[in-house]
């Protein structure tokens, strides 16, 4: 676990910047909170869990609404294959994850902010309560913080328990509130009827820790990082078959070949962008640009080289999301068994095209008809693998059926 | 269970609800605080659990169920979660496991006779850079080839 | 007579995990906002604020399909099968689950729509074990109803051909077939929400999900107080009841056996919904020609021990005001609770063991029945009493267990052999090739054929609490119940809970005590009403009321759990209104009238009600059974 704790230097534009704890904090205190607003409008962040929803309008939103408690949730509940960004947000950059949730309680109006992380980064838990306990003793947290006259805020950190799906916004609501992690019908949605009833903002570790950044350096400023549609910076998980895999910061707009030359990558056969619940991009594609225009990803890379077999890799895939569904509704409960007995028939050559194409044709309507992001994005890699790998998966004997796994 | 042990559980429970407050919300941390005692959730804390939240113990039971991480059986003492999410798969994951198995003479989902290991699958650990990854209790191990695997195993052994 | 009516939001309680979180409704249209007009199919249509696209549809005559909605639950959005378009929306929205707060454009038939929708029937029926023809629901299951609407032809995804669970046949009331659940979680929001008795919900996750009980133990073995509301809002055959219909073909074929049937008004009221009539139609003539032909050997009417129960009951609780206004005595437990309702009756024991000594030692009516006629009945027709085989047609689930509590034996044998539910008896009947609707109406068998009025309203909520003021009033004051042809109104309609009083003035000598007394009473329905009237009584909020009447079901036993399928608000309605209706066209209207009660003590019950040998046959004791699930 070399990486954890430990500071290594890492080279960034905007999160992996240099900045001094309570700095936004500062900043946000001195403009207000119309002004903070301002300044993420025009900075034009989006939520970087993968979704993409505009951050201001989601603090917005929640600020609008009536109520005396609300609250600022981080959803720390990294679970998506092939993704750790947040792991080392926390670890070795927390001041700008927790300044930012401080200024989005300030902004929304939440006394109250809650980090849900996932259980398997438990080891971290007792950093994290050192570094809040560091933070209440600076006035960081706690009341009058700043000396701003009640502006009353605190942190609590709470443990998920090994669900992916409680990324999921409201499924992690429903996990807070002591329930399965089955994600509600919305609307109405979170920033209105969130936590206990009352509104609240969820917010992605990645998209909280851009927030101090945003305030200091000036909404234009991270507005002008990155593309058009996607502003300021992006942290990718680099995993798989690559000489220097890790975490990167890299400007949005990146062509996909150029990231592989970055970290190392050779041979490669294809990326997968968006973890399990991503498409897979194979080589002919690799000039396409990771970006809310091209590809939009929560930050995972996965790369495979030629000696990988697609039909595992999506095997691998479906066999998580059988496990990891809520369960709760059909399309996504059943769908995903029915995508992955698919994948069995073709591993035992017992399928028929038609019926592949009808597989196909389900993953669509679980792509529109699930209840949450997990069914609506599982068949994602079933459908692109699939197409873009039909020559290895369905001849498989053309390349001697030599794959290492 | 020993009347002694259900007596000494309940007041545990007392005192997690009172830390964590008397509410639905709560059921999270006191079923991961019982879990982390006793490595799973006994039935009949759950049902203690239920009877101070004023729930019903199958909504324990289902939320105990739904999560990974909760378990309503009796484990061993030690819970080593090996990763198989596709890129530990791909680095190597599968002689890790084999030379697990074969060092603990059990399967995944078992547990060892005397009762000191339990074996399971994880999903992903957010350790993809550092593959093959596992967790023995709440702590990661990464970079694993089967030697290394099976030397860590033998320190909790 | 003031009648004060509690507050209404008795049945919108629910645990978080299956609340609904939907957007209040505005019901005053003519506020800012009040109403919305969006396009349903490109037609232009105005709905409240907070319609659900579901109920937008219905107002509009559009058909929605839905699978996991059911009107008495809260919202749950999971089957998925009521998918629309939402103009401007990516995804499918769940009509069910969507409140309208803006001017929408909406689409219910377009070919992704009903491709999902296909899908999803398709996925459904790939999981779903069984064939439709060996199947309990067959003709009346919701899914085979889809399966045509959608005109599932083939297996798209395949068809299980094993069980995926063992048949849960532990409990003597409720069978749970879990390879035959579609996972709508109707059941568990009935459970938990509707009755707040809380003993099923999903377990495990994924793939793996399924509905449960505690540790997966058998139904009988966890605090299932039997309802068998679950049932009546399964959309399949994954639960029913336990049918013992089968040994009751046996026994009638069997001629040294003298089967006797006992039935109730509520089954009445409801068995022609089996046979395609709409509810509301009373069949107790038909059904008495019916069961006749079917070889029963005796008819009788259960309202007669329902007057018996009434004066049994009655006079209890007038002895337990005597002991606390003459004797001060400090063991009389008031309010006394009814406890005709055998769901009512295994939920106290499980949730609130320590107020047992309010129930009334009274038997229910069927037992009260059974008892009768394997002692007094079998004397006078000069049968063997062993020979005797009592059954009883009740609306009910919990029946069945009721009736095989090991302490209902005070005939010397098992005083009432089996429960009998309204769907099983119309199933008897259709195979015994009668069409019920074209029986002649025949009268009940002597003598216990003739029942009062009181009798009959029992079937519905407030029923049992009507009855028993009638006497009560009548038997202290020597005067009817002062109310418009003795309809007491605030016992009736299906408020949540109803609390009312009534004032006893100018009694009559022996009753003194009772001079200017102010009789409270409450009536509740649905065992999540009755928690409520329980807290308020461990809160000590009711120590001034006298008698409290508490039915399992919602509704009363016109709800029941072995009524026929399906159910809702306006069917029940429509079954209290044929009650009430046959009621008041009777001439006997009150329980002490009843001229064979009269006779019964008379001849049998020689020293009256609550005497020693009515203690023995009509009474009964209770188990404190506790919450914990060994």
């Amino acid at each position: 676990m070399e990486s954890v704790y430990k500071k290594t230097q890492r080279e960034g534009k905007v999160l992996f910047s240099s900045y001094k704890r309570g700095e936004g904090i500062e900043k946000a205190l001195k403009l207000g909170r119309e002004d903070i607003l301002y300044e993420l409008k025009i900075s034009k962040l989006k939520g970087r869990g993968g979704a993409g929803f505009p951050t201001a309008t989601k603090w917005m939103l929640t600020a609008a609404a009536k109520s005396d408690i609300k609250y600022i949730v981080c959803n720390a509940d990294e679970g998506e294959p092939g993704t750790f960004k947040d792991r080392v947000l926390l670890t070795e950059y927390p001041e700008i994850v927790f300044d930012g949730m401080v200024i989005g309680g300030y902004t929304v109006g939440a006394q109250k902010g809650i980090v849900y992380l996932r259980g398997e980064y438990e080891y971290m838990l007792s950093f994290l309560e050192d570094y809040l306990k560091k933070m209440r003793e600076d006035n960081l947290l706690g009341k009058n913080i700043l000396g701003k006259k009640d502006f009353n805020f605190d942190i609590i950190i709470r443990m998920g328990s090994g669900a992916y799906v409680c990324g999921e916004e409201t499924a992690l609501i429903e996990s807070l509130e002591g329930n399965r992690g089955e994600a509600r019908n919305r609307p109405p949605y979170p920033v209105n009827t969130g936590f206990m009833g009352k509104p609240t903002s969820v917010n992605n570790v990645e998209t909280l820790a851009s927030v101090p950044k945003i305030l200091v350096k000036g909404g234009e400023w991270f507005a002008k990082q990155g593309t058009g549609k996607s502003s300021g910076s992006k942290l990718f998980s680099i995993s798989g078959d690559c000489e220097k895999p890790g975490v990167y910061e890299l400007p949005w707009g990146i062509k996909i070949s150029d990231l592989l030359t970055i970290v190392g990558a050779k041979d490669t056969k294809a990326v997968q962008v968006g973890g399990a619940s991503g498409i897979c991009i194979p080589e002919s594609q690799f000039d396409r640009t990771i970006s809310y225009e091209d590809v939009a990803t929560g930050g995972s890379i996965m790369i495979f080289n030629k000696s990988r077999n697609m039909l595992h890799i999506l095997k691998n895939f479906m066999e998580f999301f059988v496990e990891e569904s809520c369960g709760q509704c059909t399309p996504c409960r059943i769908g995903n068994v029915k995508l992955l007995e698919g994948i069995e028939m073709i591993e035992n050559n017992k399928f028929t095209f038609s019926y592949i194409n009808q597989l196909k044709e389900l993953g669509k309507t679980m792509q529109v008809a699930s209840k949450c992001g997990l069914g609506q994005s599982s068949p994602n890699a079933f459908i692109s693998i699939l197409d873009n790998f039909k020559d290895e998966i369905f001849n498989p004997g053309k390349n001697g059926g030599k794959y290492v796994r | 269970m020993l009347v002694s042990e259900r007596t000494s559980l309940t007041e545990e429970i007392e005192r997690l609800v009172e830390q964590y407050g008397k509410d639905r919300s709560s059921l999270l941390p006191i079923l991961q605080a019982v879990e982390r005692k006793y490595r799973y959730v006994p039935d009949f804390a759950m049902q203690e659990i239920a009877l101070q939240l004023d729930i019903h113990p199958v909504e324990v039971y289902s939320v105990v169920t739904f999560y990974s991480f909760l378990h309503s059986k009796p484990r061993g003492r030690n819970i080593v979660r090996l990763c198989r999410t596709i890129i530990c798969d791909i680095s190597g994951k599968e002689n890790v496991e084999s030379a697990i198995t074969r060092e603990l003479g059990i399967s995944f989902g078992e547990t060892t006779p005397d009762k000191k290991i339990t074996l399971e699958y994880t999903n992903c650990l957010g350790m993809c850079d550092q593959g093959p990854a596992m967790m023995v209790n709440d702590r990661v191990f990464t970079r694993l080839t089967p030697e290394k695997a099976v030397e860590i195993l033998n320190e909790i052994k | 007579m003031e009648a004060s009516m509690s507050d209404k939001s008795s049945t919108s309680r629910s645990p978080l995990s299956q609340k609904g979180h939907t957007i209040q409704k505005q019901e005053d249209l003519n506020t800012i906002g009040g109403s919305i007009s969006v396009e349903i199919n490109e037609k232009k249509v105005s709905v409240p604020f907070g319609t659900t696209i579901l109920e937008a549809c219905k107002i509009n005559q559009i058909h929605v399909p839905t699978l996991c909605h059911h009107e008495d639950l809260c919202v749950a959005g999971v089957c998925r099968v009521c998918v629309v378009e939402v103009e401007g929306i990516r995804t499918l929205q769940a009509a069910c689950a969507f409140p309208i707060t803006s001017p929408i454009k909406i689409k219910t038939s377009t070919p992704t729509v009903r491709k999902a929708r296909k899908n999803i029937i398709d996925l459904l029926l790939s999981e779903h074990y069984g064939e439709c023809y060996s199947c309990i629901r067959n003709q009346n299951c919701e899914l085979q109803k889809l399966a045509e609407e959608y005109g599932v032809d083939k297996y798209t995804f395949g068809h299980v051909t094993k069980p995926k669970y063992e048949t849960d046949k532990s409990s003597l009331s409720v069978i749970r077939d879990m390879s035959k659940c579609v996972l709508c979680k109707r059941c568990v929001r009935t459970c938990i929400d509707l009755q707040e008795v809380g003993v099923l919900e999903a377990v495990h996750r994924g793939d793996q999900t399924h509905i449960s009980t505690f540790m997966d133990k058998p139904l009988a073995d966890v605090i299932c107080i039997n309802c068998g509301q679950c049932i009546n809002r399964c959309p399949t055959a994954a639960l029913h009841a336990n049918d013992p219909s089968d040994e009751i073909w046996s026994a009638i074929d069997d001629p040294k056996k003298h089967v006797v049937i006992q039935t109730a008004p509520s089954p009445r009221a409801a068995i022609g919904e089996e046979f395609g009539l709409g509810a509301g139609h009373s069949m107790t003539g038909q059904l008495n020609t019916a069961l006749k032909r079917i070889g029963f050997d005796a008819v009788f009417d259960t309202n007669f021990t329902a007057d018996l129960t009434i004066l049994e009951e009655g006079t209890e609780l007038l002895l337990r005001l005597k002991s606390a206004l003459v004797d001060k005595d400090p063991n009389v437990r008031l309010p006394q609770f009814t406890s005709c309702s055998p769901g009512w009756v295994k939920y106290i024991e499980h949730f609130y063991p320590q107020y047992l000594d309010h129930m009334s030692s009274a038997k229910s009516p069927q037992q009260m029945f059974g008892a009768i006629i394997k002692t007094f009945y079998a004397k006078q027709a000069g049968i063997d009493p062993a020979d005797v085989v009592s059954v009883a047609l009740m609306p009910c689930a919990a029946k069945k267990f009721e009736c095989n509590r090991p302490e209902m034996n005070s005939s010397g044998f098992k005083d009432v052999d089996y429960g009998l539910t309204t769907r099983e008896m119309a199933k008897m009947i259709k195979e015994a090739g009668i069409y019920l609707p074209e029986m002649p109406e025949t009268t009940f068998d002597s003598p216990f054929g003739e029942a009062s009025g009181a009798g009959l309203i029992f079937g519905a909520t407030g029923g049992v609490m009507e009855a028993a003021l009638r006497t009560v009033y009548e038997l202290v004051t020597g005067r009817e119940v002062p109310f418009k042809n003795l309809n007491i109104e605030p016992c009736r309609g299906f408020e949540g809970i109803k609390q009312a009083s009534v004032k006893l003035e100018n009694v009559r000598e022996e009753w003194k005590f009772l001079e200017g007394v102010e009789v409270k009473f409450i009536v509740a329905h649905g065992t999540a009403n009755a928690k409520l009237v329980m807290e308020m009584l461990k809160r000590g909020e009711l120590n001034d009321v006298h008698f409290i009447e508490i039915m399992a079901c919602p509704g009363g036993c016109i709800g029941g759990g072995g009524q026929p399928i399906p159910t809702s608000e306006e069917i029940r309605t429509k079954r209290a209104q044929a009650i009430y209706s046959e009621e008041e066209r009777l001439t006997v209207r009150k329980s002490h009238e009843n001229p064979y009660v009269k006779m019964l003590y008379e001849k049998f019950l020689t020293d009256g009600p609550c005497g020693k040998l009515s203690h023995k046959l009509l009474h009964t004791h209770y188990v404190k059974r506790g919450k914990y699930i060994a």
